[in-house]
């Protein structure tokens, strides 16, 4: 078969060696009954000649970015990739090693996990990062429990609604059992987390303020907002970022007095890949890091140079079972080194450049929305945004995208897409614009608007 | 210090050390390189100073200056320094290290997959959408379940998925219960997925043969159980023998039956997990479905379940009707979300690469797995402890029994190993075999492969006997000697050490 190599003249030959007369007498402690007499109601096995034909088939329906001027973000955002990372990605002493629990023969991927770690806390401005997360809803969950174990007997956690729904609805699955509650502040009429709304919400039962920013219409909210209410009653303060991009040009978390920060890294070159794999992150405070979930990569300074290894494993699953920090195993390698290698290639520059590309059209196109003067669209908030905003239509957003379409297109996020069946903000696009669009993009976005 | 280092060298000592020593990117400090060449921007710059005020950055203090060529560089030397599937034999035991198809990378790097963004339309999306239902189509006929969904995102995201469906299906019926049982034997995200389901874990001790006993079972097994964590074949790689009687017990009780899919390998296309009277299953498809393992994921876990946990599936789900494919989200019983969007998508494009590549003559995987693994006992069993005899299915579990007279231990032989070019079989647990040694070959090592694996075993054995000092200061030859983790933890654990960069302090507000 396709990948045994084992002729079956060699089959035969081991199957002699171990002393059984055919294959099936090694499975004779299954019961007999559920043993499968027929083969599993699959086609035959296909050739690569036919995978291309079939898979291709499959991908060729889709929209793919590359067709289309894309302003799809809401969490999740269509950057670019260098060349030479997909390549070195292909490298089978990468693609093909696991977890790096013998360090002896893992440098190459621990050296790169500690560099994420690195990249992170500094992009970051906290002192510890993980290994990974699995994704930005599921580093935020994890980032709320860490903070329920380290304020004793709290049970609340308070959460504004500017977060990414996803997020939140992720939060409720994991919390749904465990004791605690959920405290929603709705944002202000501005679109941004309410100072006062959110200090409101905390009391001595609150074991962590979390807020996003840039939040979920794209607006930038200030740290200290969260941080304040939080210390002022002991609580932790979290931050949420979806578009790690922004970190380049606003004020780190960890600089204005939150904790521990989370989200999605994926805007450093890794693909859309229809919503995964991506890249979850979190980092906090060196004084919480017995308390991090996942895996760490540490660097002891030795005669012969640093070397790495897996580190403070004490806090994990195969030791601690059920008293874990978490129950993560695998988390993203692979994806956290293609973050790695993408932040590598932009480094201080880079990072810094992309960051105002971004803004600078995004703010060309909310200008243009601005002098719109046929009455049917407008900026819906008016606070700073870094490189996505939301977009209120007047006719129905279903018909502005299909305009837009026509003109190859993708025009945004309906809001109403992230919260399926909550009747809000049906009246707000999130458009999303990265280093990828052109000026020439921007403008037919534009006059397909004007054509309303 | 490994031998390799201290070989007469001819080179001068300080550029040796250059070249050693240049480890991190982080350490080589090249102020004013990039590496990203963007167009010239082609609207008016905006000013972010006047935009953002007082929460503007003027620049990442201590981030990495390095040009393309600098990445490159560090980045395929870094590679060199890894063991991997491609290179080594990899008897990682319940890791399940198989060969990696190329045509599942490729496929999964197509436009149409890896270009497109979750939100996109589903009218421009229906391939998309048609991958999830043909691989879950394809699950079902391997599992026998119901349905399966396709979002967790690894092994113990999928555990933990299943221990909240179970739990909702508890609620439902009226009380959640409290107890998760789970076999001493178990992988560690067992409990830890029980737990963070809000469950307390119980543990039922292995009977003398290493599995299930039926008397500890039918003990514990109460009303305020709610389910049963079970991995077939177990950890020891021995097939439950009991496991229809074991559901059966369970079921008497109401509570749910959980099968550990992570060994998997052993029996697909052999045995469908729903007819042993599994309630929920999660499948690692980097383990048996072959994608690659990536240096510790992605991942992707995927969990069958029987018709009565249904209801509670993650939302969404995906569903076809005539007029295309469309996500489902309106599923008033699902538990909700388990992450963003739909699961490792590029995980799921190679899984179903994979499985269309061995279609109906899957069985094969499991029954050449099953043998590799009999092939290795068969040769090592005169030299290494096997504490527990059943049969073995895909792996094998020895232990240093024999050795730890002469002070070699597992951690020395699996470190020893590495000099004769293997990587180590797997160490941390079953937590019932002291001194574990995991192996599992997979059915993608030839047997002259599997041979040099059994003999490199063979003579540490004997050096473990005639000259233990050599496995015990092992290895000897690899990028860098014997790592002492006591003494990183220590490190680690003092304030400030995990400072990304020595020159350049972060600044705080």
């Amino acid at each position: 078969m396709r990948y045994i190599p084992n002729s079956p003249a060699e089959q035969a030959a081991l199957l002699r060696e171990v002393g059984v007369a055919a294959v099936d007498d090694l499975f004779a402690t299954v019961p007999r009954e559920v043993f499968r007499k027929d083969p599993p109601p699959l086609a035959p096995p296909m050739s690569e000649i036919e995978l291309r034909r079939a898979l291709g088939a499959m991908a060729v329906k889709n929209a793919a970015a590359t067709c289309f001027a894309s302003f799809l973000g809401a969490g999740l955002y269509g950057h670019h990739s260098p060349a030479f990372v997909s390549q070195l990605l292909l490298r089978g002493e990468f693609l093909t090693s696991y977890t790096p629990y013998q360090p002896e023969v893992s440098q190459g991927t621990l050296t790169a996990i500690w560099e994420f770690q690195s990249h992170i806390a500094l992009l970051t401005g906290l002192d510890v990062a993980n290994a990974s997360m699995y994704e930005g809803a599921t580093a935020f969950v994890e980032a709320v429990l860490m903070a329920e174990r380290l304020t004793k007997k709290r049970t609340k956690v308070v959460v504004s609604r500017t977060i990414h729904p996803e997020y939140l609805a992720t939060l409720k699955t994991y919390l749904a059992y465990l004791g605690l509650e959920v405290a929603e502040v709705a944002a202000g009429a501005d679109g941004v987390t309410s100072a006062a709304a959110l200090a409101a919400a905390v009391d001595e039962t609150t074991f962590a303020v979390a807020v996003q920013s840039p939040n979920v219409f794209g607006l930038v909210e200030d740290w200290t907002v969260a941080s304040e209410a939080a210390h002022a009653h002991g609580a932790l303060a979290i931050g949420v970022v979806n578009e790690a991009f922004s970190l380049a040009l606003l004020t780190p978390p960890g600089a204005a007095g939150i904790d521990i920060a989370c989200g999605e890294a994926a805007s450093f070159g890794v693909p859309a890949s229809f919503g995964g794999p991506l890249i979850g992150f979190l980092s906090c405070r060196d004084a919480f890091k017995r308390q991090i979930p996942g895996r760490l990569a540490g660097r002891l300074e030795t005669p012969d140079g640093p070397v790495f290894a897996l580190t403070l494993s004490t806090r994990e699953q195969h030791i601690r079972r059920e008293k874990a920090t978490s129950n993560i195993c695998s988390n993203q390698g692979l994806i956290a080194l293609m973050a790695t290698m993408t932040l590598t290639a932009l480094g201080k520059h880079g990072l810094r450049e992309t960051a105002l590309q971004c803004l600078s059209k995004s703010e060309y196109l909310k200008t243009g929305v601005k002098a719109l003067d046929n009455g049917k669209f407008a900026v819906a908030f008016p606070g700073a945004t870094f490189n996505e905003f939301a977009l209120r239509c007047g006719p129905p957003v279903a018909e502005v995208l299909a305009a837009l379409e026509k003109a190859q297109i993708l025009g945004g996020v309906p809001f109403a897409r992230l919260a399926p069946g909550a009747g809000e903000h049906e009246d707000l696009l999130l458009v999303a614009t990265t280093e990828r669009v052109r000026r020439e993009d921007l403008d037919r976005y534009l006059d397909v608007l004007k054509g309303f | 210090m490994s031998d390799h280092g201290n070989l007469t060298n001819p080179v001068p000592a300080a550029l040796a050390d250059r070249r050693r020593k240049s480890s991190s990117i982080f350490d080589a400090f090249r102020p004013g390189r990039k590496g990203v060449l963007l167009p010239a921007l082609d609207v008016p710059a905006a000013d972010p100073e006047a935009l953002f005020g007082a929460l503007h950055r003027a620049e990442v203090e201590g981030e990495v200056e390095a040009s393309e060529v600098d990445a490159i560089r560090h980045f395929t030397r870094l590679s060199q320094k890894n063991m991997s599937i491609d290179a080594n034999l990899y008897p990682l035991g319940s890791c399940t290290m198989k060969y990696n198809p190329r045509i599942n990378e490729e496929l999964a790097r197509l436009p149409g997959f890896a270009d497109v963004h979750p939100y996109t339309p589903e009218h421009l999306s229906q391939g998309a959408l048609e991958l999830l239902a043909r691989l879950e189509e394809a699950l079902v006929a391997l599992t026998g379940f119901a349905r399966v969904t396709l979002q967790p995102s690894a092994g113990a995201n999928g555990e933990l998925t299943a221990c909240l469906m179970i739990r909702a299906a508890h609620v439902k019926a009226g009380a959640p219960r409290k107890y998760v049982l789970v076999p001493d034997s178990a992988h560690g995200t067992n409990p830890a997925s029980a737990h963070f389901a809000g469950y307390a874990v119980q543990e039922l001790a292995s009977n003398p043969r290493g599995t299930l006993d039926l008397g500890e079972l039918e003990k514990k097994m109460t009303d305020e159980v709610a389910a049963v964590m079970i991995t077939v074949p177990n950890t020891l790689g021995v097939f439950e023998e009991n496991i229809l009687e074991v559901t059966k017990i369970v079921h008497a009780k109401g509570g749910y039956v959980y099968l550990d899919g992570a060994n998997f390998n052993a029996f697909v296309g052999k045995v469908r997990p729903a007819d042993l009277g599994a309630d929920a299953m999660h499948m690692n498809l980097h383990k048996t479905f072959s994608t690659p393992h990536g240096g510790g994921g992605p991942g992707s876990g995927p969990v069958g379940v029987a018709p009565a946990l249904v209801p509670f599936l993650p939302v969404p789900t995906v569903e076809g009707a005539d007029d295309g494919w469309r996500l489902e989200f309106d599923r008033p019983d699902s538990i909700g979300r388990m992450r963003t969007f739909y699961g490792n998508y590029g995980v799921l494009v190679r899984a179903l690469t994979y499985i269309l590549s061995y279609g109906n003559e899957i069985a094969e995987v499991a029954e050449t797995s099953v043998l590799n693994a009999n092939y290795l006992r068969k040769k090592l069993a005169p030299f290494y402890h096997l504490k527990y005899d059943a049969p073995s299915y895909h792996e094998v579990v020895f232990d240093d029994k024999l050795q730890a007279a002469k002070g070699v231990h597992n951690i020395d032989v699996a470190k020893r190993l590495m000099d004769y070019g293997f990587h180590p079989p797997t160490m941390s647990f079953p937590l019932i075999v002291p001194g574990a040694l995991m192996i599992e070959p997979t059915e993608s090592e030839p047997v002259e492969e599997l041979d040099a694996f059994a003999d490199a075993m063979i003579a540490i054995a004997k050096e473990a006997e005639e000259s233990p000092e050599l496995v015990t200061s092992a290895p000897h030859v690899t990028p860098v000697g014997r790592i002492d983790e006591a003494l990183l933890a220590r490190e680690a654990s003092k304030p400030g050490s995990f400072a990304p960069v020595l020159r350049a302090p972060v600044r705080r507000s």
